[in-house]
């Protein structure tokens, strides 16, 4: 069966209805998808998340969904984890004890030191600086801003897994990427027309 | 590095945007908050801050339904506030697309809410709204409930008080200075910027760019403008021309990339 469409993944946590608006607003539809057995039928899977790691992983265990990512990855769908979306994507995390993550990319998730006397969460507007081309990037410029709320960041094994990064005291990974996977740190719905145009890059991605 | 925020502020009273003059609401400045809304997108807005401001409760719903019609049309962050008195309709603004929530009164009359809401949502999310009044020996203290009432507090005890209950943010602003064109409280500002080190959103009084500089030089992480954003074209876009000319890091880009049809 051919694979179309856009899907949210809906497990229960997070702002979903603002990734929807970016989307339409970008001229496609997507659809909230809450029951994992639809999920097979897309060709693009978004996984939002706003909170904490292992309440989220957990919500995505009990309704199955892991299982069905799993499969999503597998079968080739370009899948786009957002903020803490992108944050299950890696092996493991440390907020609030030690939670087991989906494993697609090699890497742990951690908190900023505070040593640097920044305050966290690194809440606000801050620069992009691309590492490596990616279709994402495609008609924007490196160094632009988008909107951040977190105070946990990726660290990935392998460094060409870091398709761009962003300066609070640490260079962290502000965009992984491997295949079919990509991870944003920020929020693009909530980064106008940056965050915008790499939307619409990824839903006008070849499947 | 992170940049510093301009932001936009939408004084609503029942349902229209008005023009605020030392806490009073008489002008209506736009009829429907969304096309407000839709100019501070297109120019370059870091924020936007939407605030019922209405006299009664009951103004509550419709509030709701205005901050679910901005939110789809909203590409940067936007927080609500007003009449935010229990946990379901906090929710029920957060469902309805809003990114943060501000609560001033609660403060006072609820401070378990204001603590409930910061663990559930994460302290990033809960901003205390700090509205300061002069007294007539000249000393600040401040005001709850649509600056109605005054609080036997400075603003430096609210700020404390509040960072304490585990809010993210601090808005403040001078009922002394709302409308009145002379600036910030800077003096003020500059104590709770001392005080706390959560960020701290300066507003009232805005009425000449320098204003804005004023406010980020005695500390705040954000400066925001209701009135004076609304009577000038392109207004947002020269205000951050103006900080970025006055060597503040300001976000660069803001403009909104029209809709792409298949």
């Amino acid at each position: 069966m051919m694979r179309s469409g856009v899907a949210i993944v809906d497990y229960g946590m997070g702002n979903l209805r603002s990734v929807q608006n970016a989307v339409e607003h970008m001229g496609f539809q997507a659809t909230i998808v809450t029951n994992p057995s639809e999920l097979s039928v897309y060709s693009k899977v978004i996984l939002p998340g706003v909170g904490a790691f292992g309440q989220a992983i957990s919500c995505l265990q009990q309704t199955g969904m892991v299982g069905a990512l799993n499969e999503c990855k597998s079968s080739g769908t370009q899948i786009l984890g957002i903020c803490l979306g992108m944050q299950l994507m890696c092996a493991l995390s440390e907020e609030d004890g030690s939670h087991e993550g989906l494993g697609w990319f090699s890497a742990k998730v951690t908190k900023f030191g505070s040593e640097a006397g920044l305050a966290i969460p690194h809440m606000g507007w801050n620069g992009v600086d691309f590492k490596r081309s990616d279709i994402l990037f495609n008609g924007i410029v490196s160094g632009d801003d988008a909107y951040f709320v977190h105070s946990y960041h990726v660290v990935c094994d392998d460094a060409n897994d870091v398709i761009a990064t962003t300066d609070y005291g640490v260079q962290f990974s502000s965009i992984i990427q491997r295949d079919n996977l990509r991870g944003i740190q920020f929020h693009p719905e909530k980064s106008q027309g940056f965050g915008l145009a790499m939307i619409r890059n990824y839903l006008e991605m070849p499947c | 590095m992170l940049k510093k925020r301009l932001i936009a502020v939408l004084i609503l009273r029942d349902g229209q945007v008005v023009q605020s003059v030392r806490f009073k609401h008489t002008n209506v400045i736009h009829y429907d908050a969304v096309h407000a809304m839709e100019a501070f997108n297109k120019w370059a807005v870091d924020e936007i801050v939407i605030l019922n401001v209405s006299r009664e409760a009951e103004s509550r719903d419709q509030f709701a339904k205005i901050v679910e019609r901005i939110s789809s049309h909203c590409f940067v962050p936007l927080t609500a506030g007003g009449w935010i008195d229990d946990e379901e309709y906090a929710q029920k603004l957060l469902r309805s697309g809003a990114d943060k929530l501000v609560l001033n009164t609660a403060l006072l009359n609820n401070p378990n809410l204001v603590q409930k809401l910061a663990l559930r949502y994460g302290r990033q999310c809960i901003v205390a709204s700090v509205d300061v009044k002069r007294d007539e020996s000249g000393l600040a203290k401040v005001a709850v409930d649509r600056g109605s009432k005054m609080i036997d507090a400075t603003p430096e005890e609210w700020v404390s008080k509040a960072t304490q209950l585990g809010v993210g943010e601090i808005f403040f602003n001078s009922i002394d200075h709302d409308g009145a064109r002379k600036g910030y409280d800077i003096e003020t500002i500059k104590k709770i910027c001392n005080l706390v080190d959560v960020p701290v959103i300066a507003f009232g009084g805005v009425f000449t760019w320098d204003h804005l500089v004023d406010g980020i030089n005695a500390g705040a992480s954000a400066v925001a403008v209701a009135n004076q954003f609304h009577y000038t074209e392109q207004s947002t876009r020269k205000a951050k021309t103006f900080l970025a000319n006055a060597n503040i890091m300001v976000r660069k880009q803001g403009q909104s990339l029209e809709p792409v049809k298949n």
